[in-house]
């Protein structure tokens, strides 16, 4: 057993678990946030996609103990209480969900996708950063419109910012 | 996942104090082969030793026409870094190829050579471009290397530190994609060094993992073109044959792409 800390949405959490304990199954069963999914046995789906240190990671294929000491945030740690974050705002006007479950994976990487290119995004850019993410209902269409949409905001609320300071 | 012990070394002498205290110990760096093969029980290990922290496997710096890229180098690190893309951009484009985002975010260039998966993309780079391979103990040459599938010249406790990777005039990769798997049918990469020094390296492809092209290697000495090649065809009976294609249809891709590659040098071309 190995005690793992970490800070999880900006909160210091820590547990002790088995030393092959899953990322994911550190959230999910020991941290109780069931928001990251787990999909497939194979490293392939993408649900359990979470921020690890502002990069977007497979939560099912990085043991917790190596994840001490690191950042994480996951799908709960978007919306600022009923306030949805712009991603998951923009999923919602562009339907880009239909059963769900792969949506807090699509959501992280979408976020992890909008920060780490400032909100510069193209259709082709899109759907080549979520190779690692599948979805079996949607056909992808309305999660890419959704993803352009919410980089939208994204560099409005930036121009914002700057025209305020 | 059978029972595991996890240790993060902190240096060379620390991994290996851990490596020797195990029954069946194992090296991990991304883990993105080997986290998966242990979670399907394929592979059991009774301690992970995380190698990342090793200060010799960090790093990447370009000195003297050398790319010197340490071991636990993401695959992310080297598709974005300004280094590699202006000095080797054939390199940054074959890593930006692999697997996906978040994979990418997390394997590294050590755990992809040291597994030498027959369809990985990194050791069609390391022979292809002829680069030497440093570890704690010794520095080898990519043609003494890779010994055929999943099969490398390391020995028990054996850790790769660095790649030093001879910066060429120009290079190319071609690499025609299983469409689920995203791993290569074929890939083939060719380098032509200042002095025109040629090599083609096939991933994906060879019975024995990936192989240089030889044949391929000295028509293209003769005359650097793409026509040099046709006509020119590895032997089917050499080439892997499975669900996804047999070892002629892998055959013909490797001319293709060798072709292709010449034809576009300076470019990763992914299909």
């Amino acid at each position: 057993m190995t005690l793992v800390k970490l800070t999880v949405n900006g909160q210091e959490m820590a547990a002790e678990v088995e030393d092959r304990t899953l990322l994911v199954h550190l959230l999910r069963d020991h941290l109780g946030l069931t928001g990251t999914h787990v999909g497939c046995d194979t490293s392939q789906c993408g649900a359990c996609t979470v921020i690890l240190d502002a990069k977007a990671v497979k939560s099912c294929t990085i043991l917790a103990a190596a994840s001490d000491g690191a950042s994480v945030r996951t799908v709960e740690g978007l919306a600022d209480g009923e306030k949805l974050h712009i991603v998951q705002e923009a999923f919602r006007q562009h339907h880009g969900l239909q059963c769900g479950f792969c949506t807090p994976g699509m959501i992280m990487a979408a976020v992890n996708m909008i920060d780490r290119h400032a909100g510069k995004l193209d259709e082709a850019t899109v759907r080549h950063e979520l190779e690692g993410n599948l979805c079996r209902c949607t056909g992808y269409h309305n999660i890419v419109k959704a993803i352009l949409a919410a980089a939208e905001s994204y560099r409005a609320s930036n121009l914002k910012a700057e025209s305020i300071v | 996942m059978y029972e595991t012990r996890y240790f993060r070394a902190s240096s060379i002498v620390d991994a290996h104090d851990l490596f020797s205290k195990g029954e069946e110990p194992a090296f991990l760096a991304g883990g993105h082969t080997l986290i998966p093969t242990m979670k399907s029980r394929l592979v059991r290990a009774d301690r992970l030793i995380d190698i990342r922290a090793i200060p010799e496997t960090q790093g990447l710096r370009t000195a003297d026409g050398t790319l010197f890229l340490g071991s636990s180098t993401t695959h992310a690190t080297v598709a974005a870094s300004p280094e590699v893309v202006s000095t080797f951009p054939v390199l940054a484009g074959l890593a930006g190829s692999i697997g996906d985002v978040q994979v990418r975010h997390m394997g590294t260039i050590g755990g992809s050579v040291a597994n030498c998966d027959p369809a990985a993309d990194y050791p069609a780079a390391v022979l292809g471009a002829g680069a030497r391979i440093v570890t704690d103990r010794r520095t080898m040459d990519a043609d003494d290397f890779f010994c055929g599938l999943y099969a490398t010249a390391l020995e028990e406790g054996e850790i790769i530190l660095r790649f030093e990777f001879p910066i060429p005039a120009e290079a190319a990769y071609a690499k025609f994609r299983n469409p689920a798997s995203r791993y290569a049918l074929a890939a083939v990469f060719v380098t032509r060094s200042a002095g025109g020094d040629i090599r083609v390296a096939v991933t994906g492809a060879g019975n024995d993992g990936v192989f240089r092209w030889r044949e391929a290697e000295d028509a293209l000495a003769h005359d650097f073109d793409a026509q040099s090649l046709e006509g020119l065809q590895v032997d089917p009976a050499d080439m892997m044959a499975d669900m996804h294609a047999s070892s002629a249809y892998r055959a013909d891709l490797v001319s293709v792409l060798a072709q292709r590659a010449v034809r576009n040098m300076g470019c990763t071309l992914i299909y």
